[in-house]
Formats: C-alpha cells, sequence, structure tokens
C-alpha cells in the first residue's frame, strides 16, 4: 500500500508572524516590518515584503494571516484607485485608514489580520493608523504582529516627540531588529518605507546589516 | 497569578497578586530573602512558590550548618531546582535567585518552571518580562555601575507595569554586595514615567 504523509506544513495556515510598526515625523512617515512567514514550524518564506502599497503616499503593514491581509490590501487599493478619481486628487491617509478599518470590523469574525496604514497627505502631512479588530484611531506611532509583544517596553522607552527622519528610521530598525531577534515568527531581513512629501524610498537591510545587542 | 521580575545583580519585582481578573493583593512582596545574601524571586503560582522557598530555606540553612560557612549561591539555585525539578507535575512555580558569595562574587540563577538551571547576566520573568525583552537587550551593558543598574531595573519595571495588565502596585528593589542587602521600595507614584502617561 503506497502510504504518503504529506509534511505538516501543507495543511497549517499561513501566517506572517511579524514585527510590523510606523512612525510618524514632522513631514512624513516611515514603516516598518520583518520579512518571515510561517505555516506552523516551518518558514515558507523568508524575504516577504509586508509593506504593501495603497497608493503612491500611502502604505500599509501586513500582519496577521498572510492570505486575510493580502487580500484586504488588494481590495482597498482597488477601492482607493475609485475613490481617488473620483474626487480628482490624491486620497487622504484617513481614507484609506477607514476603507482598511470598514473591512476588518465588518468581517471581524471571519478575517484574522491587523493592518496598520501609514502615509502622508497634503492636508495632515504625516499620519499613522492603528485599524485592529477594526478600530480605528491615530497615533503618533504603532506597533503590531507576534514579535511586537517584546518590544513595547523599548518603544514606550525610546520614543520622544519631534523626532528627524534619520532618528524615526533608526528607532524602526532598532525596533525591529530587537523584536526579531526575540520572536520566533520574526526574523529575515527588515524592509522599510519612508513617505513624505517628495517622494517614496522602499529600502531593505539585510540581516547581518541590522544592529546588534549586547549578547550578539 | 501573575507577577515580573527582573535581575541584574540587583533583583526588582512588582507587587501586583490577581486571580482572574481580580487583584487580591497589591502590595505582597515577592523577593524572598533565603539567606544573608541571597534573595530569591518568585514566579508562578505563589502559593506554590511560598512553599518551595519555605522548604529551600531550611535545606540551605541546614546545607549551611553542615558546610560551617555561607552557602554559595548556587546551592540556593540548586535546592529550588531539586525541587520544581522532581515535583514538577504538581508544581507551577519558577525562580530567579540572585545573590553575592566569597566564591564567585555575584551571580545570577534561573530557575524555570521545569526545573532547568541556568546562570544568566541579565534575566527577566513573569507575565510582563514579555513587554520589557527588546528594552532589556537593547539598554543593558555588563559593565554598569550601582546606580545605573538600579536605573536600569526602575526603568524597565516601570515599562512592564504599565503594558501588563497584572503587574502593578510597587516596586521591589534588592541591592546585593559584598558588604550585605539593601532593599529599596518605590511606590508606583514615584516610579518613572514614559510617554504613555
Amino acid at each position: 500500500m503506497l502510504e504518503e504523509n504529506e509534511p505538516e506544513w501543507l495543511s497549517e495556515e499561513v501566517k506572517t508572524g511579524t514585527t510590523i510598526l510606523a512612525i510618524e515625523f514632522a513631514d512624513g512617515v516611515v514603516l516598518g516590518s520583518d520579512s518571515r512567514v510561517s505555516a506552523g514550524a516551518s518558514v515558507v518564506n523568508r524575504v516577504m515584503n509586508k509593506l504593501s502599497p495603497l497608493h503612491d503616499k500611502i502604505y500599509c503593514a501586513l500582519s496577521g494571516s498572510a492570505a486575510d491581509a493580502q487580500t484586504i490590501a488588494e481590495v482597498v487599493n482597488y477601492q482607493l484607485d475609485v475613490h481617488s478619481m473620483e474626487i480628482g486628487e490624491d486620497p487622504q491617509v484617513r481614507s484609506a485608514a477607514n476603507l482598511v478599518r470598514n473591512i476588518s470590523y465588518k468581517y471581524k469574525e471571519e478575517l484574522s489580520a491587523h493592518l496598520i496604514v501609514a502615509g502622508w497627505d497634503r492636508r495632515e502631512g504625516g499620519q499613522v493608523f492603528a485599524t485592529l479588530n477594526g478600530l480605528l484611531t491615530r497615533q503618533p506611532f504603532a506597533i503590531g504582529g507576534s514579535g511586537s509583544s517584546y518590544v513595547y517596553g523599548f518603544v514606550d522607552a525610546e520614543y520622544r516627540r519631534g523626532m528627524s527622519k534619520e532618528e524615526c528610521q533608526k528607532f524602526v530598525v532598532n525596533t525591529l531588529s530587537l523584536a526579531m531577534n526575540r520572536d520566533g515568527s520574526s526574523g529575515g531581513v527588515a524592509y522599510l518605507v519612508t513617505i513624505d512629501e517628495h517622494n517614496t524610498e522602499e529600502k531593505v537591510i539585510l540581516g547581518n546589516d541590522l544592529p546588534t545587542f549586547y549578547d550578539q | 497569578m501573575e507577577r515580573r521580575c527582573l535581575d541584574a545583580q540587583f533583583k526588582g519585582v512588582s507587587t501586583g497578586v490577581s486571580k482572574n481578573n481580580y487583584v487580591s493583593s497589591k502590595t505582597i512582596n515577592k523577593v524572598i530573602q533565603v539567606h544573608d545574601r541571597i534573595f530569591c524571586c518568585m514566579a508562578g503560582s505563589l502559593a506554590d512558590a511560598q512553599a518551595v522557598l519555605k522548604a529551600a530555606k531550611f535545606h540551605l540553612s541546614f546545607h549551611s550548618v553542615q558546610m560551617e560557612s555561607q552557602p554559595q549561591v548556587i546551592a540556593a539555585a540548586s535546592v529550588l531546582k531539586d525541587l520544581c525539578y522532581k515535583n514538577k507535575d504538581e508544581l507551577q512555580a519558577g525562580f530567579i535567585t540572585a545573590g553575592w558569595d566569597r566564591k564567585k562574587g555575584p551571580q545570577i540563577y534561573v530557575v524555570s518552571l521545569g526545573g532547568m538551571l541556568i546562570s544568566q547576566q541579565v534575566t527577566i520573568g513573569g507575565s510582563g518580562s514579555t513587554y520589557i525583552y527588546g528594552y532589556v537587550d537593547a539598554k543593558y551593558r555588563p559593565d554598569m555601575s550601582r546606580e545605573e543598574c538600579l536605573q536600569f531595573a526602575t526603568n524597565a519595571l516601570a515599562l512592564a507595569m504599565g503594558r501588563d495588565n497584572v503587574s502593578g502596585g510597587v516596586a521591589h528593589l534588592v541591592v546585593i554586595t559584598e558588604s550585605g542587602a539593601e532593599h529599596i521600595v518605590v511606590p508606583g507614584n514615584k516610579l518613572p514615567k514614559f510617554n504613555d502617561e
């Protein structure tokens, strides 16, 4: 009798274990994420970019179930395109966050994903919105994903108002690095997106270029 | 019942004790002295931890009489580890043991839930500890002075108490050196505040 047991990870749900964060500064926002996608104990993608564009100057960071998060991002991308054509100009970050929140709230029983929406618009400059479980709240910075538990203390201690763009980028990279070291579901490389009035810059920081701490 | 504890040749604990969602005490001291220069932090079920510590204190003082000298820190940790390992099915208690002895100076040992014993330079435990792994990894340096260490421990406790809903109340810190042990208590309102408050 030919009996083949398929590997466990084929039947496990694919989750973006994850550490994601977004922080606003005077003229824009910085978003950061790790790159590990796990199915149970297997890493099925070690270089996934979890920072997904919703519009030219609005990005979202994905966490939770990979399928749910990606689908929400794609649907909102489409809805924002239609919306921006209707109003004839670039959409506000708040509009994008609302669209994400509406889906998260309406389908909260079926979906299990948390998206952080951040971007720049002409009216309010850089903004970060958290949409966990269907709420909508604007925050100076937001962290999410399984790795975020380990860095609540660090971000509480290190965040200061009025940081410059470079300080924000350093803050994001340090936070990601700390979380990736402690959380088994986060790891790989760090992706950074910096959005301001003039441009949207995507950057990758490879594992060995990440900051190290006393025990490494 | 959950609480948190941090150790770096210092011991610091917060004092909240809760059962389900009721906080049964805001002022329990979870740093227990088991010998002149050896202290233990309790974690997990406090009833189990207290019972284990009581037995350990007895074993340790007997051991110290037999050896005719101050017990080593590792002796205290081993006693706890034996109790936790042999009764692992019934107990739910973990400990951080820290102290000073003449042979190896200041040391810290962690006894985890199942009875594993390891030595570390800095360690955190309890429910609130998850929130400060990042902070401790980032801010700990092996060459800090006493004041820097004290500030580091206080900050870490304050951050964890700010995020963990079952940690809180008062912060207890104990500084153990060759010359003795000093107990410092920091009430909640005197703890350092961070941006979110």
